[in-house]
């Protein structure tokens, strides 16, 4: 994956070394890391790349230096947990709905927001489409654990 | 046997498929699973991008829930929800202080105790012997690519699971079916996972490669055990079809489906007319 990256493990690491920690967090890399854990399982100094990933992309984020070209990928994971803070479990038509808005609201881009459109009479077709999604019963609790490990205002 | 069942959101949602296969083939050889009541989100990799401690609460809970039924194992069939319950585990049995803050988080005493079973491993524990006894069917037209992605075996020190490089427990459970599996290069490379929706390109193109692969070195189909493959080399081949103007075709089954038909279920009671691509 390192491959597809503007800055891949290994120069964000170096730089992360040199102190250069904003011109890390203005990368793409750690965004569009995929986390499938081959750099940090292949390191030669066992050095857990992908857990550097994962710092950078949450300190990007409490910061607010997520570039609009890492907006996409942002604005999904940021859907996806206000949608386990509401329900409990992931409802997949509540999040196609919430990142589509979100991503054209802030894009304005009226194909990505209508692409794969058609997917949804498709998984309907095959029973993979739930108009009434599952929830937790004890949702409340959800809403505490979340105050408990983040700040509101990051979601 | 009598486990823990952790189905996660996908195995509920648009995976509904997989969680159809693998309860016709485990009710077949004597397995009962007990879906952990009121279970929650694992959190993905959502979670761990955005937050550290959510990353760790979420699947806190979840342990908590089943350690304290007293269930000593669980059933987690999909990769990313075992190995964000395995590095909880690992966290929490690690650090004394990080259980007791993180069951204060999560209201519930929390011990990480609970073993967490990938559906390989499911298998594995059932033994081969007992599901070669148990083949109706051999899969004597199967040759399969077997294709573990990333986190069945990734990070090793977590899931502590086969050979992180040249994993054999998939080829080892389709041989004792009767069917015969395929050397080939892309096996534990990623398929792009949750990328799908918001960057379909990387999924596209990771794909792509793993599908072309396959092919080269001979297989008439992939097998694999997680629902995020699924869903980008089954879901998604028409769009890498029509994206790298070729024809895969290419059937994509979970490894419960080929275990089902071995035991001589018909493709439709294991949901597998539900797939995208029909079969070649």
């Amino acid at each position: 994956m390192a491959a597809g990256m503007d800055l891949g493990p290994s120069r964000l690491i170096r730089l992360l070394q040199l102190g250069q920690t904003e011109k890390a967090l203005r990368a793409q890399g750690m965004w569009q890391c995929v986390s499938c854990q081959t750099c940090s399982t292949r390191c030669p100094k066992s050095v857990d790349c992908a857990g550097v990933m994962d710092a950078l992309r949450q300190l990007s984020v409490e910061r607010g230096t997520d570039t609009p070209e890492q907006q996409r990928t942002v604005l999904f994971q940021k859907a996806f947990l206000r949608n386990i803070r509401r329900n409990g479990r992931l409802n997949e038509l509540e999040l196609i709905a919430d990142f589509k808005i979100s991503t054209f609201v802030h894009g304005r881009s009226l194909s990505f927001l209508l692409k794969d459109a058609t997917l949804a009479p498709e998984l309907m077709k095959r029973k993979k489409f739930h108009l009434v999604g599952e929830k937790a019963r004890d949702r409340a609790v959800l809403a505490r654990i979340f105050a408990r490990c983040m700040d509101d205002s990051i979601l | 046997m009598n486990l823990a069942y952790y189905p996660g959101c996908a195995l509920h949602g648009s995976s509904n498929d997989y969680e159809q296969s693998l309860r016709a083939c485990l009710e077949t050889l004597d397995v009962q699973l007990k879906e952990i009541d009121d279970w929650i989100c694992c959190g993905a990799t959502a979670a761990h991008s955005l937050n550290q401690k959510l990353a760790v609460a979420l699947p806190a809970r979840n342990l908590a829930l089943a350690e304290n039924k007293g269930f000593r194992e669980m059933l987690a069939p999909c990769p990313m929800c075992s190995m964000q319950l395995l590095k909880a585990r690992k966290a929490l049995a690690d650090d004394a202080a990080l259980r007791r803050s993180v069951s204060e988080i999560v209201e519930l005493e929390i011990r990480g105790e609970t073993q967490v079973l990938n559906l390989i491993q499911l298998f594995e524990a059932i033994g081969l012997d007992r599901l070669k006894a148990a083949v109706k069917a051999p899969l004597a037209s199967m040759c399969a690519a077997c294709y573990y992605g990333c986190l069945l075996t990734r990070p090793p020190e977590v899931v502590e699971f086969d050979d992180f490089e040249q994993p054999r427990s998939m080829e080892k459970i389709l041989e004792a079916l009767g069917g015969k599996t395929v050397d080939w290069n892309f096996r534990t490379e990623c398929c792009g996972a949750g990328m799908t929706m918001a960057s379909e390109q990387t999924v596209l193109e990771l794909s792509h490669k793993i599908l072309t692969n396959a092919a080269a070195h001979g297989a008439n189909c992939l097998v694999v055990a997680c629902p995020m493959c699924h869903v980008n080399l089954d879901m998604k081949q028409p769009n890498i079809e029509r994206h790298y103007g070729v024809k895969h075709a290419m059937p994509i089954y979970y490894l419960s489906d080929v275990v089902g038909l071995a035991l001589g279920f018909k493709p439709e009671a294991l949901g597998i007319n539900r797939h995208f691509v029909g079969k070649a």
